[in-house]
């Protein structure tokens, strides 16, 4: 009963759901270029404008958005703390010791880069949030169906990764049951040093890993028992259609991305 | 020790899209030397609320009091929950949750997918190494080879076979040794013959009289199979749909053949063949074990004479 879903799903109805999810892996990566492709501070602003598009049209909690940053962190930390202190600028150093500095293109610099990291970090969240992993490999089979010609077994790579996806919540649950019926025996996973907690892992393992094996073999019968061929012609249940909002998804990030190249050129870089 | 539960809730996924709610507003006392059944629907909340008997499921700690909801104008109060195992409180976070489990021993659905170690006695010996530290080799030993005899297991030759050797219904009693071995005061067992074949079946449940008593004082199973909990249980809990429905003495429960349907229950063939009887005029008085249902047969046809 637990746990209908797994990963970060958002499951409502909204206008970023129902876009194609082919055309929202494109758009995720014409944004990621867009990104990096935005020299000053309006390419940027250009993007995060598209974000809240997004964010509005798909009726993902804002919370839940800025929560995705929350697990890079300390990359990013780690990234605007080392731009102001090393990048080194013209003029007067707001402050010095030592061999750090603190110029006004670090700050300027770092900012321009934390920017990005957030962008990046909110609109991949986005994908996830909003297309069930499902039809993430769907569409991603059907992106890669030209590595067909080089003879590269797509079909077998969608079913080997859809059929993982399936076994997640499954194995979660087994997980969940080994794991209480272990610390029902008194198993402590909490307490320790680093080398007792690994140790003490040991009894979940064993179990969880003999069921995997248990259920991998049972599903590669039942699959042959109904005589499933991966390389024949298939036909799929459900068919991917473009429909208006995959135009008006389109416009959008054809839009942005020629914004973004405009603002490049006739802007210039930050500094 | 005695189980008393008030005004038990549990929400899986509280505040997500995927909250569902498994135990609402139960409220149930077992007390000692029971032998208790809990039966009802798949995701009735049976199953959560048999967690809850040794902390696997916590409740909501009684000293975050700004986090509950405030009573509003109109509405009762919000009732605290209690929940009391003997002289452990579990709605204090603080309680010895470890103490519990040593005296509170859990037999979950296919207890065979516990096993793990290379040998039966040292998946045996795992939760008493837990419990008691520092045990001396002679009585770890010695406990180990009760327990696997308690089970009804040949300890010669299993203690150094590999639990995934052993039959179906070997490894499942294995499982069990591996909890009793602690001699827990309650025992709780989830479908405990779930899957079996009916020699295996009737294997577990003269298994569970043997224990009950002299090793474990209480013990309480969540079963599907009625004819199980008639021919074995006291007192039997009835959940649907997180609520307790009742708790009778199968006596009375089964009675109320047209309530349990409503709830999607079956009831055990006795009751089924004093049903039918009744249709025929025949009005039979037994507590629904077959040795009853047989005397009272016999009984009527006494007077028949």
């Amino acid at each position: 009963m637990k746990e209908v879903s797994f990963g970060q799903y958002y499951p409502v109805s909204s206008f970023v759901h129902k876009v194609d999810p082919r055309l929202k892996i494109i758009f995720l990566i014409a944004y990621i270029t867009a990104i990096f492709l935005a020299s000053n501070f309006y390419g940027l602003a250009a993007c995060a404008l598209v974000l809240v598009l997004v964010v509005i049209f798909s009726k993902v909690p804002v919370l839940k958005v800025l929560r995705a940053v929350r697990g890079v962190t300390i990359l990013i930390l780690f990234t605007a703390v080392l731009n102001i202190f090393f990048y080194r600028g013209e003029g007067e150093p707001y402050f010095q010791w030592t061999i750090f500095a603190v110029y006004r293109e670090g700050l300027l610099f770092s900012a321009f880069l934390v920017t990005r990291l957030v962008l990046l970090v909110m609109l991949s969240s986005m994908l996830t949030y909003t297309t069930t992993p499902v039809s993430l490999t769907d569409g991603l089979e059907s992106l890669l169906t030209p590595l067909k010609w080089i003879r590269f077994p797509v079909h077998a790579l969608a079913l080997i990764m859809s059929l993982a996806l399936r076994m997640i919540p499954i194995l979660s649950d087994e997980l969940d049951r080994i794991k209480s019926a272990q610390m029902a025996r008194g198993a402590d996973f909490e307490s320790g040093n680093p080398f007792k907690r690994i140790k003490a892992i040991v009894p979940v393992l064993i179990p969880l890993l003999i069921s995997a094996f248990r259920r991998a073999d049972e599903l590669g019968e039942a699959m042959e028992a109904r005589c499933y061929m991966g390389d024949k012609k298939r036909t799929k249940y459900k068919k991917l259609h473009f429909t208006w909002r995959d135009l008006v998804a389109f416009f959008v990030i054809a839009a942005l991305v020629t914004g973004v190249v405009l603002l490049r050129v006739y802007l210039g870089g930050i500094l | 020790m005695t189980i008393l539960a008030e005004h038990l809730s549990y929400v899986y996924n509280e505040g997500s899209p995927f909250a569902a709610k498994a135990l609402d507003d139960v409220s149930l006392t077992i007390e000692e030397g029971e032998f208790f059944g809990i039966i009802g629907h798949t995701g009735s909340g049976k199953s959560t609320f048999v967690k809850h008997l040794n902390g696997l499921i916590r409740l909501p700690s009684s000293q975050k009091h700004y986090r509950r909801p405030k009573a509003k104008k109109g509405r009762p109060a919000p009732v605290e929950p209690v929940l009391k195992v003997g002289e452990y409180d579990l709605s204090d976070r603080n309680a010895d949750f470890y103490g519990l489990r040593r005296r509170v021993g859990m037999v979950f659905q296919y207890p065979e997918a516990q096993l793990f170690a290379e040998t039966v006695f040292d998946d045996v010996a795992f939760g008493l190494k837990n419990f008691e530290k520092k045990k001396n080799d002679a009585d770890l030993e010695e406990a180990v080879k009760a327990a696997i005899e308690v089970v009804g297991l040949d300890y010669a030759a299993v203690k150094d076979a590999s639990p995934f050797d052993l039959s179906g219904g070997q490894k499942r009693r294995a499982a069990i040794a591996g909890v009793i071995v602690t001699h827990p005061e309650i025992l709780v067992l989830d479908e405990p013959a779930a899957g079996l074949d009916p020699l295996g079946k009737r294997e577990i449940m003269d298994l569970l009289h043997r224990l009950h008593g002299d090793w474990c004082k209480t013990v309480i199973i969540v079963s599907h199979d009625m004819d199980e909990i008639a021919e074995n249980c006291t007192r039997v809990a009835v959940f649907s749909e997180g609520k307790l429905v009742c708790a009778l003495p199968p006596k009375e429960l089964f009675l109320k053949a047209e309530e349990l349907k409503a709830l999607g229950l079956d009831i055990p063939l006795t009751a089924k063949l004093r049903l039918a009887l009744k249709e025929r005029g025949i009005d039979l008085d037994c507590d629904f074990t077959v040795d009853s249902f047989v005397r009272a047969v016999l009984a009527k046809r006494g007077e028949g004479q």
